[in-house]
């Protein structure tokens, strides 16, 4: 193995990179030039191309910590635990990033960047909060197991409450400015259709080479501290024979 | 082109933000790399480096 690596990528990763990069330019070529304007919105509807993929990947990278967390809770396994933290971070990324493009897209179309008393926005607030919260659990310190343990039951929690905010413009159709879905209703012209896939497409190869990079980063933390506590055992014990 | 200023910031923040995400992580990867034994670094020793 050669020694000089000091990086955390791979084939895989530069691969996944490179695939990130291109598709980002041809989105946006399509999302600002190709993709048509929408009839009630015009041009603001090209929010959606970063909106919907940020949001549909925030679901996806908390449901993949709450699997994580309940694989560490069943198994108490550290590689688990390790995907569970790295997907948590990229997840409170993105569920940030659809708060923002959501409030900078309810101003043209909304008449206001944020309304306390729509539910759709409220519990998304409240899952990034949760997230936010599981993340400080982890940076706690304390022992490796009641720290995992801790924080993996924050993860399910947080988990638990995704389809309250996916199905809430939905239950609460009264008390939401927010559009029922935009995937499934059927309203939308092929190439805007085809644009949100390519978003959801390149969204997802950017999650899986963070994931990577991020529990690759996790598990040097991890080994560093292992690494450290060998060398100080070490060192006592040469102490223990001097004396 | 209608809104141009909203999607600018709307864009340009989300762009920024990742790109920002990936310099740090890349950084921090070389960082903590550097710094660990070459027979802890668990995924090299896989052929796909």
């Amino acid at each position: 193995m050669p020694d000089e690596i000091h990086h955390t990528g791979s084939r895989t990763t530069r691969l996944l990179g490179a695939a990130v990069v291109v598709g980002l330019v041809v989105l946006v070529v399509l999302g600002w030039f190709v993709a048509p304007e929408d009839d009630e919105q015009q041009d603001a509807v090209r929010m959606i191309f970063v909106h919907v993929p940020s949001a549909l990947f925030t679901y996806v990278a908390f449901t993949v910590t709450a699997i994580g967390s309940v694989m560490w809770l069943l198994r108490r396994s550290i590689w688990w635990d390790t995907v569970a933290a790295a997907a948590a971070e990229i997840g409170v990324l993105f569920c940030a990033l659809t708060l923002f493009t959501g409030s900078v897209w309810g101003r043209p179309t909304w008449n206001t960047y944020w309304d306390w008393g729509d539910v759709r926005l409220v519990t998304t607030l409240v899952l990034l909060l949760m997230m936010v919260g599981y993340l400080s659990v982890r940076s706690l310190g304390g022992a490796e197991s009641a720290t995992a343990t801790r924080a993996a039951i924050v993860g399910v929690l947080a988990a638990a409450i995704i389809p309250i905010v996916n199905r809430s413009v939905e239950w609460w159709e009264n008390n939401t400015l927010h559009q029922k879905s935009s995937l499934t209703d059927g309203n939308l012209e092929d190439m805007t259709l085809f644009t949100i896939v390519l978003g959801l497409v390149v969204w997802g190869l950017f999650f899986v080479w963070s994931v990577i990079h991020r529990f690759r980063i996790a598990w040097l933390e991890r080994e560093l501290r292992l690494t450290d506590l060998d060398q100080a055992l070490r060192d006592r014990r040469a102490e223990g024979e001097d004396t | 082109m209608t809104h141009v200023g909203y999607l600018l910031v709307g864009w340009g923040v989300t762009f920024a933000v990742g790109a920002a995400y990936a310099v740090n992580l890349l950084r921090r990867g070389r960082r903590l790399t550097a710094r660990v034994p070459a027979d802890r670094r668990r995924w090299m020793t896989a052929d796909d480096t």
